[in-house]
């Protein structure tokens, strides 16, 4: 600290007048900036790890019941109590995962690529193209988010990829218009005009020197993606249009646990907090990578 | 003048945009509506029959005309399943709805602007901390989940308030209160950032400077210049109003347009769906659109 002082006294005294600006002070919040980063990061690949190998982690297997514990709370044998057919709340939980993450990054992906794909055409595009493709998205926007979900995945029926295009079909027009702004901004640097003179074709440049320029943003909209996209997810599984109840995913245990609240307080509960601790990470891994990407663009 | 008219063309044309859009993803999607409503395992026979009561077998550009032309003339077709016309169904369920938004809101935005300004204030302090925390919860909780939660508290342990049903002023506070705090994280958010612009600028050292004390500062000059801005979140906030009220008025076992769409849903009622989807999509642009002349009308500098 008294070094600090000392440093920044002399640079006051001797410095010259552009060295004599505020010396940076040390970061306060340095353990807190890095654990916003580890711990979401922590949570996040153990609810990766559940996706990927339920068998490992689980302490029981998905189908097993136990006649003796109907609806038992939380015990050292059922750690988040059990549902009605003595079923153990925290496997399903476990097994739960894949699906809730299958749902929310297919969703991401698909919504994330065609939305990038009309942004970039629409930004580089310009003129007419722009216009036409700006009107279309307004009109796409105009339908509240979780409606059009819903009677797009009501028009295909449910199920696993039905939740998945109808989530995605959410997400399209905002990567689109968010992509579009980044383009035209891009557009008029030096170096596509460099590229245009070298007599690069439109696909070329978009492909190898736009879509390298919008990776930051493409990055901040899916986490922010993600997070809605989980949330969305459970909603449609929810009110009965999700994915399959024989692979039960988060929301469909949120459901059927809403069955039992005067019995089993637990049921309902966990479920609940495990797509909020999967959607509190994510938001706070979203944050962290804005913050860095902003402030590095803000040195640019 | 101009301004209001162009605004109002282009919400005209997103409204036909938006009935287009809804009767292309109900008919286009592969998926008949004949064979949804026929169900699993019906006979050809029934489905065509199907087809012929509701008019799936002509070519969709006759489908199309017939539903504008109808629409045009305030007629969104008849429920599947009742037979009754859609538009009184939605006329019977709206004030329900309508109801819960409103209560919802204003819960918002008492939270939101509150918590916000008092985050700004102490910007990077422990009750600005606090704050964010909570903020970062409530954004990341699932509606019906919090939904879960005040009812299990509230209802199953306090005995205080009903958890089910429509209608009664009781009723209405646990659902309003759970989108309420849904919707108010981002409000704060939003307020907050926009208070902390307006803490910035040179004008508000200036006052501090003449000597006046901090909370004059905020409430004449600070707030009326940061709340300008969140005018226009309003509309994303009914947005999410809107589309939390379909999983809640379920949740809830509310009367309402949410529930008539998941009804409508499980009996795979597409006239209802369509209507429902329209009547929201259609009262969410004209409120944009009031929101963005609103906006216009208090702060002159956006109109050009």
């Amino acid at each position: 600290m008294s070094g600090h002082i000392l440093k920044s006294t002399l640079l006051a005294v001797f410095g010259k007048a552009e060295t004599r600006a505020p010396v940076k002070a040390p970061p306060r919040w340095r353990l807190r900036g890095h654990a916003a980063i580890v711990l979401p990061a922590i949570i996040i690949a153990l609810i990766l790890l559940c996706a990927i190998a339920p068998g490992w982690l689980a302490p029981y297997g998905p189908s097993d019941m136990d006649d003796n514990a109907i609806l038992a709370a939380p015990s050292w044998h059922h750690l988040l109590g059990t549902d009605q057919f003595g079923g153990d709340v925290a496997t399903a939980i476990i097994y739960g995962a894949r699906q809730s993450i299958l749902v929310a990054f297919g969703a991401i992906a698909l919504g994330a690529t065609f939305g990038t794909v009309i942004g970039m055409i629409s930004g580089y595009g310009g003129g007419r193209v722009d216009a036409v493709s700006m009107r279309l998205i307004d009109v796409w926007m105009s339908v509240p988010p979780m409606l059009l979900a819903l009677i797009v995945a009501a028009a295909l029926g449910g199920g696993f990829s039905s939740t998945v295009i109808a989530i995605a079909s959410m997400i399209v027009p905002r990567f689109a218009r968010v992509i579009r702004a980044r383009v035209i901004g891009i557009k008029i640097l030096p170096f596509i005009t460099a590229a245009r003179a070298m007599g690069a074709s439109r696909v070329w440049i978009l492909w190898r020197h736009v879509l390298p320029h919008t990776g930051s943003v493409i990055l901040v909209l899916a986490t922010v993606g993600v997070a809605e996209a989980i949330i969305i997810g459970a909603s449609l599984s929810f009110i009965g249009l999700g994915v399959n109840p024989d692979q039960p995913d988060w929301g469909y245990l949120l459901s059927e646990g809403r069955n039992y609240l005067t019995d089993a307080w637990w049921y309902a509960t966990f479920p609940g907090l495990a797509i909020t601790l999967l959607v509190v990470s994510v938001n706070l891994l979203g944050d962290a990578l804005r913050s860095r990407t902003e402030s590095r663009q803000g040195q640019k | 003048m101009a301004f209001l008219l162009r605004r109002l063309g282009s919400a005209i044309f997103v409204v036909f945009g938006a009935t287009t859009l809804v009767f292309f993803v109900l008919n286009i999607l592969p998926g008949d509506p004949a064979v949804l409503v026929a169900g699993d395992g019906a006979s050809p026979a029934t489905i065509a029959n199907i087809q012929a009561a509701l008019g799936t077998n002509r070519p969709l550009g006759v489908q199309y005309e017939d539903y504008l032309w109808r629409l045009a003339h305030g007629d969104l077709g008849a429920s599947f399943a009742t037979n009754e016309p859609v538009l009184s169904r939605i006329w019977a369920q709206f004030p329900a709805t309508l109801e819960l938004t409103f209560t919802s809101c204003v819960i918002a935005i008492l939270l939101g602007v509150t918590l916000g300004v008092a985050a700004a204030m102490h910007e990077d302090r422990w009750l600005d901390r606090v704050i964010q925390t909570i903020v970062l919860f409530l954004t990341s909780m699932p509606s019906f989940w919090i939904g879960i939660l005040l009812i299990l508290v509230f209802s199953v342990w306090l005995h205080w308030l009903p958890a089910m049903g429509s209608g009664r002023p009781d009723q209405l506070i646990l659902p309003s209160a759970c989108l309420g705090l849904n919707v108010s994280g981002v409000l704060e958010r939003m307020v907050r950032g926009s208070v902390l612009d307006v803490l910035h600028e040179p004008f508000v050292a200036t006052l501090r400077g003449k000597g006046l004390r901090e909370l004059p500062i905020l409430l004449r000059h600070v707030l009326r210049n940061a709340l300008i801005p969140v005018i226009t979140l309003f509309g994303v906030l009914v947005g999410q109003l809107l589309s939390g009220v379909v999983v809640i008025e379920t949740l809830f076992a509310r009367q309402g347009l949410g529930r008539l769409i998941v009804d409508a849903l499980s009996v795979r009622d597409i006239p209802v769906l369509q209507g429902v989807v329209l009547f929201v999509s259609v009262f969410y642009v004209f409120l944009n659109l009031l929101i963005d002349l609103s906006y216009a009308w208090i702060d002159r500098r956006v109109r050009n």
